[in-house]
């Protein structure tokens, strides 16, 4: 069965506009949380479904609500994380561009259970028109009283501010992300301190996904006890996944946790299989930084059971033989890809964006890039495949944010399940899929491969 | 440092700097330089879309912030030109999901069209290429950003004509 909780009304006509989201019963989470609910009655239902961040750390978001400093009674900030810059993941668009007042209704009942009065959207500047459709819809829920001052007569304030980001997958880190919205280079915090005690500002802050604050509204309406019986074990309610690669039908799906992987990769009511002639060669299920599964391992566990869309199943195995859901942002690659090409892809991109305040990080990824070029250029050594190994494992672990880890997991993955692929680069280079693959499309286009 | 001086003061028209002030007041009493992205973006766009000196010194000078301040930020962001572009700058995404769905023959493609190199502007002041990163659109490959707007599903050469044809149009009217 299909259950939709956050795109039920994606497809109702002009559902970005407030009169018809008003009109399919919109705002009604805020109408009841604000008249009869305590901001800590807000924060217990949230902890109750269960709801884990949608960012991609998973971290059970009503627990994190209740770190939030409300002692010392310093002003709070909410923010809404709408960076989403991981490759492979384009749902927080999605969702933004349908349904923004979902978006907003699910910020107010958010702000009133951490007692915040003030909310910002950092929103990567890149999305020009989503940055116009909240502002819009920002104006909207205000001139309706659904914003500003003692709104509903509770006696609670909110503003919120929807505030562009420019170009730096770092600033989707939660602490880098603060940095750049007080006006800095993106550059993330050493933590402890965390964001719960000095955030924005030096103030107490929340940092959420845009999906898994869009997930509140029905939380507060239907319970946290209803959510948490939609999905499998730990992995509750429903989650986004945008889908792409090598598959007929790409785009935002919305899942019940718990779907398998085969199901959502082969039926037609999802990504309906593979595009063309090839088959199934490996998944990045969770947004780039998470390991690649090759086929077998993609389809069912190493113990044989099916593989699940769901935070445990995925990461049943370890990095041994399972991943991680992430993001959600899921890349199908069928057998005419050269993993090698996409695993220097994926280490240039962490090059590229590392910011460079720690050596393992700014130096490692610049080693990986390097190394994973010279091989898929066809001049690597064995021995290059080893030093390969040896840096991603000297950067995991050793940084000051994750951007590290995200750098070593895709290298250390594609070592671990392909090696014989990297090898076959430094025996055959001019049997690279890549290559061949490219001087076919390109033959079409009488256009040369750089 | 890389970028340019344009030899002359820049400044916004009385409309937009109220725009640029309405900005300001949306942060905190006290937290003004939180506004120094979005004023940037700002100045891009008013400035012939890239940031000189000039326009980096005038936006410290809104902001009450060091020259420095302003800088180093700009620096950092990739969404900010230091030097002058085309009138349309085509920004194609060559992330791995892009990348297994043509973004190197889109990019080759354009390259070939245009006459000109990656990082090159036309002769004719209309197209700047870049290379750019994931721009969460990569069920919709090979694309590509332009001004405002999102093109997806760039797969052939009919699309990419229209596109540029598209383009040129707008530049005329
Ligand atoms: C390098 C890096 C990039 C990240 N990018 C994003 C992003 O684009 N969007 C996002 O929501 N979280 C991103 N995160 C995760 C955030 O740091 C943070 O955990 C998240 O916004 C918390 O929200 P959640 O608990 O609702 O998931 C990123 C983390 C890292 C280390
Ligand atoms: S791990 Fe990389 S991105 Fe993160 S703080 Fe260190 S250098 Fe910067
Ligand atoms: S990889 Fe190109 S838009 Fe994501």
């Amino acid at each position: 069965m299909r259950r939709l909780l956050l795109l039920e009304k994606a497809h109702i006509e002009e559902i970005d506009r407030y009169d018809i989201y008003r009109r399919e019963g919109g705002y009604t989470s805020v109408e009841k949380a604000l008249k009869s609910m305590s901001p800590q009655e807000v924060v217990e239902e949230v902890k109750k479904s269960g709801l884990r961040g949608r960012g991609g750390a998973g971290f059970p978001t009503g627990l994190k609500w209740s770190f939030l400093d409300k002692k010392s009674g310093r002003p709070r900030y909410l923010v809404c994380n709408a960076d989403e810059s991981e490759p492979g993941t384009f749902k927080d668009r999605y969702l933004m561009e349908k349904l923004p007042h979902l978006l907003i209704e699910g910020l107010i009942v958010s702000s009133y259970a951490l007692e915040a009065n003030r909310a910002f959207i950092y929103v990567r500047g890149e999305f020009k028109w989503i940055i116009k459709i909240l502002e819009r819809a920002i104006e909207e829920a205000r001139t309706a009283g659904w914003l500003g001052k003692n709104i509903l007569g509770s006696g609670f304030d909110l503003d919120i501010v929807v505030h562009p980001g420019a170009g730096a997958y770092i600033c989707g880190e939660e602490t880098a992300l603060l940095e750049s919205l007080e006006g800095k280079r993106g550059l993330p915090r050493v933590k402890p301190p965390f964001p719960a005690v000095v955030g924005l500002y030096g103030m107490p802050t929340v940092v959420n996904n845009v999906e898994t604050l869009a997930a509140v509204p029905w939380i507060v309406l239907n319970g946290g006890d209803a959510y948490a019986s939609i999905g499998i074990g730990k992995s509750t309610g429903t989650k986004l996944i945008s889908a792409c690669g090598n598959i007929k039908k790409p785009g935002v799906y919305e899942v019940e946790l718990g779907l398998s992987v085969e199901e959502f990769l082969y039926s037609d009511e999802w990504c309906g299989g593979m595009e063309g002639e090839y088959g199934l060669k490996a998944i990045v299920p969770g947004g780039s930084s998470v390991p690649i599964l090759p086929a077998h391992l993609a389809l069912k566990t190493a113990s044989g059971q099916p593989r699940l869309l769901s935070y445990e199943s995925m990461a049943d195995g370890g990095f041994e033989t399972g991943s991680m859901l992430g993001s959600g942002g899921f890349i199908v690659y069928d057998e005419a890809q050269c993993i090698v090409r996409n695993t220097y892809n994926f280490a240039r991109f962490y090059h590229h964006e590392s910011c460079g305040q720690c050596s393992p990080c700014r130096e490692g990824t610049g080693w990986l890039e390097r190394l994973l070029h010279k091989i898929e250029e066809g001049h690597g050594t064995l021995h290059d495949i080893d030093l390969l190994w040896d840096v991603q494992k000297k950067i995991e672990g050793n940084t000051i944010c994750p951007l590290g880890d995200a750098a070593a997991w895709p290298v250390a993955s594609a070592l671990r399940h392909f090696r014989q692929e990297f090898e076959a680069h430094v025996h055959q280079p001019q049997q690279c899929l890549f290559r061949r693959r490219a001087s076919f499309v390109f033959a079409n286009a009488s256009v040369e491969i750089a | 440092m890389l970028a340019v001086r344009r030899g002359k003061k820049v400044e916004f028209s009385p409309e937009v700097l109220e725009q640029a002030q309405q900005i300001i007041r949306r942060y905190p009493e006290g937290q003004q330089k939180s506004a120094l992205i979005p004023l940037l973006h700002l100045a891009q766009e008013q400035f012939g879309g890239y940031l000189s000196v000039e326009a980096m010194d005038y936006i410290a000078e809104l902001l009450h912030l060091k020259p420095i301040e302003v800088y180093e930020v700009a620096t950092f962001y990739s969404m900010f030109h230091l030097k002058p572009v085309g009138r349309y700058v085509l920004e194609v995404c060559h992330t791995g999901p892009c990348e297994i769905k043509g973004a190197e023959w889109l990019i080759q493609t354009l390259k070939k069209k245009l006459g000109i190199q990656e990082g090159e502007t036309t002769a004719d002041g209309l197209f700047t290429l870049r290379r750019v990163e994931c721009l969460a659109a990569c069920g919709y490959a090979p694309m590509l950003q332009c001004g405002e707007r999102y093109y997806e599903f760039l797969d052939t050469e009919e699309k990419v004509d229209a596109l540029l044809e598209q383009l040129r149009q707008n530049a005329i009217t």
